[in-house]
C-alpha cells in the first residue's frame, strides 16, 4: 500500500448495493420453490442406486450462481468394492 | 376496530424493541389507546426498555393458556395513561404460543385499543411468523447495511405470503424504518444510502432514525426516547414516523452531514 492509497478513498456502498441487487434478484425468484439442489441430489441418487450401490456421502451436488449463468457441479464417487457385486449381478 | 402493526426485521439487534417502544409511546401521547405486545417469548425485553420490568406479574403465555385474564396481564404505563404493555413470558419458550391463542388475544386487544404494536422476535421462525400473522400493517426495521437489508427482503416475502391478510388476498401495508443511520458515513459512501435501501426493498419509507447516544441513554433509563427526550434528533424522527404511521403526509428529510474541512481538502465526494 502506497502513501497515496491512504488518501484515495474507495467507497464501499455502491459495491454493497450491487451485491445485494444480484443476490436478492436470485432469492426472490427461488422464493417459495423447493430447494433445487436437494431435489437434484435425491433424484440423481435414485438413478445411480438402480445400478450401483453407493453411500449418500459419495454424492456431492453444488450450485454456483452467477449473474448471467450458473453452474451445477455433481461429484459422484463410486468405490470399486461396492460397484463390483452389483455389476456382476446385473 | 384498532389497527395491528407488527414491528419486524428478520435480523436481530437492528432496533425492533426500541422502535416499538418509541413509536408506541409517540402514538399514545396523542391520546390514542395503544397496546405494546412483546412476542419474544423466552427473551423478553420490551418490559425493560419501557421501564416496567418490576411490574410484570402475568404475561402473554398466561393469557393464552387461560391462567390470567388479559386485563390482569396488561401493564399501564406510568407516564402516559393510554399506553399499555403486554409482556412476553421469560420462562417459557416460543412453542407456548398457539396460533388460535394469539388470534384470540389480538382480537380482544383490537376491540379495545386504537393501535396494537407487536414486537417481533428476530428470525423468520414460528415466533416471528406469529407476531406478523394478524397484522394489518408492518414496520420493517432496517439498518443501512447488507445483512440487515437482505433479511428485511426475506421478511417482506413472508409478510406477503404468511400473514392472514395475504392469505385472504388483501394487502398488508408495509413501511421501512431505517434506524442507526449515520449521515456522515453515508455521505462518504461507506454506508448504503436511503435511496439504495428503498430501491432494493421497494417499500415506502416511514422514517430515518439517526444513530444516537440518546437512544441508548433512554434504554438505560427504561424510557422510550420519545417520552424522555422528545427534543433530540432520534426522538423527533420517531415522533414524525409515528405521525406518518397515523396517515399524515409528512415528507422525510434525509439527515445531512456537512462536509468537514478534511473531507473538502481530500476531495471526498458524497456518493
Amino acid at each position: 500500500m502506497s502513501i497515496l492509497d491512504l488518501f484515495k478513498r474507495r467507497t464501499s456502498a455502491p459495491v454493497a448495493r450491487e451485491r445485494l441487487q444480484v443476490l436478492l434478484a436470485y432469492e426472490r425468484r427461488s422464493r417459495g420453490q423447493p430447494d433445487l439442489v436437494s431435489i437434484l441430489r435425491e433424484e440423481i441418487m435414485a438413478v445411480i442406486a438402480k445400478h450401483v450401490q453407493i453411500d449418500q456421502d459419495y454424492l456431492q451436488v453444488s450450485m454456483d450462481r452467477g449473474e448471467t449463468m450458473s453452474t451445477l457441479e455433481i461429484d459422484i464417487q463410486i468405490p470399486n468394492k461396492s460397484a463390483v457385486p452389483l455389476a456382476m449381478a446385473g | 376496530m384498532g389497527k395491528v402493526v407488527v414491528v419486524t426485521s428478520g435480523k436481530g439487534g437492528v432496533g425492533k424493541t426500541t422502535s416499538t417502544a418509541a413509536l408506541g409511546a409517540a402514538v399514545a401521547k396523542t391520546g390514542k389507546k395503544v397496546a405494546l405486545v412483546d412476542f419474544d417469548v423466552g427473551l423478553r425485553n420490551l418490559d425493560l426498555i419501557m421501564g416496567a420490568e418490576r411490574r410484570v406479574v402475568f404475561d402473554l403465555v398466561n393469557v393464552i393458556q387461560g391462567t390470567a385474564k388479559l386485563s390482569q396481564a396488561l401493564i399501564r404505563d406510568k407516564r402516559v395513561d393510554t399506553l399499555f404493555l403486554l409482556p412476553a413470558s421469560q420462562t417459557r419458550d416460543k412453542d407456548a404460543l398457539t396460533e388460535d391463542g394469539v388470534g384470540e388475544v389480538i382480537d380482544k386487544l383490537r376491540s379495545v385499543f386504537d393501535y396494537v404494536f407487536c414486537d417481533s422476535p428476530a428470525g423468520i421462525e414460528r415466533g416471528a411468523q406469529l407476531a406478523m400473522r394478524f397484522a394489518d400493517e408492518a414496520v420493517i426495521v432496517t439498518n443501512p447495511e447488507v445483512s440487515s437489508v437482505r433479511d428485511s427482503d426475506r421478511i417482506i416475502g413472508l409478510l406477503d405470503a404468511r400473514t392472514m391478510r395475504a392469505e385472504q388476498g388483501e394487502q398488508i401495508a408495509k413501511h421501512v424504518l431505517v434506524t442507526r443511520y449515520d449521515a456522515a458515513r453515508a455521505a462518504r459512501g461507506e454506508m448504503l444510502s436511503i435511496d439504495d435501501v428503498l430501491e432494493i426493498l421497494s417499500v415506502p419509507l416511514l422514517g430515518i432514525i439517526p444513530e444516537s447516544q440518546d437512544v441508548l441513554r433512554a434504554s438505560n433509563l427504561g424510557s422510550p426516547v420519545t417520552l424522555s427526550e422528545p427534543l433530540n434528533n432520534a426522538a423527533k424522527a420517531y415522533l414524525e414516523a409515528a405521525r406518518r404511521l397515523e396517515g399524515e403526509d409528512l415528507p422525510v428529510v434525509v439527515p445531512f452531514e456537512r462536509k468537514g474541512f478534511l473531507d473538502r481538502l481530500l476531495g471526498r465526494r458524497a456518493a
